[in-house]
């Protein structure tokens, strides 16, 4: 099964892969070869694939998952890997957000800030884990 | 007339003003390079997302969505993506002309600008500033999405019921044009579909727009309605990211053609100097000679 992931920066993804969890708008979505044809809604979090027995992940942002012809497309505005994660700079920026929390007030800015909330606790989700390993 | 001494001195301070010219020609050929293939490696991006709208549009109805609807009200919001530094050529001025000019951008419109030039020659103008972004160099698709997010929450707001992008597109090295592209209200017919004023990122081949699936169509999840609501805005932020990305490229290849006249001329005039130096010298040796034969003739 092939998996691509693209940003409008770059490809940051494409290879084969045996399985794919991505972060899907209503919960979790494990991706396994002969998927059905589908599209849907991210959420900004982790994205796990499966590669000859080896388990890898991506932090990515908000976007859609496209499945055809056994060909996983993932299309987002940020792709992360481990080394491309910066924790003091995910750590600044989540605390900045957390900050101008407590000053707005319309569900759409609260909305935009929850977003990129989500985005940074992703990065460092995936940062602490491969440590602990 | 200028002495030797003072000739001398301008051919040096030529010498350096040249040096300096090709220096910048040749850093902004690198960096109009590095636009163009930021432009390209947007590609994939561009074909994934067209496809999926392609499909989207066969089962929703779009005219519902906010994004695509046409409003009446005259309120226009311009978003005017100039560079922040100067030395490239008339690309700013032909931009801002374009701005004033009354057929394009209405007279009472409210103005975002991208690039420090555009926001010092508008508010010479008198013109009304709504916001001022930095997008810095190479371009960042973060950076750019919160422009197009502002104009999207701007819109959606009804405080204004367009939103116009003036740019400056890329057509090649030597030949940009300023352009007024609508970006919101989006036409439905425009989904799915290459722009029209794709110039960097453009591909050799035809738009890759498969069918998807081999039989049947796409489920969409939760709904294909919610999944059209969440793709439109990342549309949007795309196109925006285009457009800025066009004007990037045309800045650095303007600059490139500025800069390679600028050193053209100071070689020319570098040459110009050098031979009135030596004729000028050539006169002093002839005089200096001519003293010396007047005063040996004296002495016989």
């Amino acid at each position: 099964m092939q998996l691509d992931i693209v940003t409008p920066e770059k490809k940051a993804f494409s290879d084969e892969i045996d399985s794919v969890v991505v972060p899907g708008i209503e919960g979790e979505l494990g991706i396994l070869k002969s998927h059905a044809p589908l599209v849907t809604t991210l959420a900004p979090g982790e994205l796990r694939y499966l590669k000859d027995g080896e388990e890898h992940s991506l932090a990515i942002g908000t976007g859609v998952v496209e499945i055809s012809n056994d060909r996983v497309s993932v299309l987002t505005d940020m792709a992360l890997d481990d080394s491309e994660i910066d924790e003091s700079a995910v750590e600044k920026a989540l605390a900045r957000a957390q900050d101008s929390m407590k000053e707005i007030s319309t569900p759409e800015e609260v909305a935009a800030v929850q977003v990129s909330i989500q985005k940074s606790l992703a990065q460092l989700h995936i940062k602490r884990r491969r440590r602990r390993l | 007339m200028a002495n030797l001494r003072d000739i001398r001195r301008r051919i040096k301070s030529v010498k350096n003003t040249a040096q300096i010219t090709k220096a910048m020609q040749l850093v902004a050929a690198s960096k109009m390079k590095k636009a163009q293939d930021q432009a390209m490696s947007g590609r994939p991006y561009a074909d994934l997302l067209n496809k999926v709208l392609v499909n989207l549009k066969e089962q929703t109805s779009e005219e519902d969505h906010p994004l695509l609807k046409e409003r009446d009200g005259e309120k226009e919001l311009v978003i005017v993506v100039t560079t922040d530094k100067g030395l490239c050529g008339p690309l700013n001025t032909n931009l801002l002309r374009l701005v004033s000019s009354q057929e394009n951008v209405s007279t009472e419109a409210v103005f975002v600008t991208v690039g420090r030039k555009g926001s010092q020659a508008l508010s010479r103008m008198k013109r009304e500033l709504l916001a001022d972004f930095a997008v810095k160099d190479p371009v960042a698709f973060l950076e750019t999405k919160q422009i197009s997010e502002f104009a999207i929450e701007k819109f959606l707001s009804g405080e204004y019921d367009r939103v116009k992008v003036a740019f400056t597109n890329f057509i090649n090295t030597i030949s940009q044009e300023a352009t007024v592209e609508t970006l919101l209200p989006i036409r439905p017919i425009d989904l799915g579909r290459d722009s029209d004023f794709v110039g960097v990122g453009k591909d050799p081949g035809p738009l890759d727009v498969n069918p998807g699936p081999e039989y049947g169509g796409y489920l969409f999840e939760p709904s294909a309605g919610s999944v059209l609501d969440s793709i439109v805005p990342q549309y949007v932020n795309y196109q925006l990211y285009q457009m800025i990305l066009e004007s990037r490229a045309s800045e650095h290849s303007a600059r490139m053609v500025a800069m390679k006249a600028a050193t053209d001329n100071a070689q020319q005039m570098i040459k110009d100097l050098t031979l009135e130096y030596n004729k000028q010298r050539q006169a002093a040796i002839t005089a200096e000679l001519l003293e010396i034969t007047t005063a040996m003739k004296a002495l016989e």
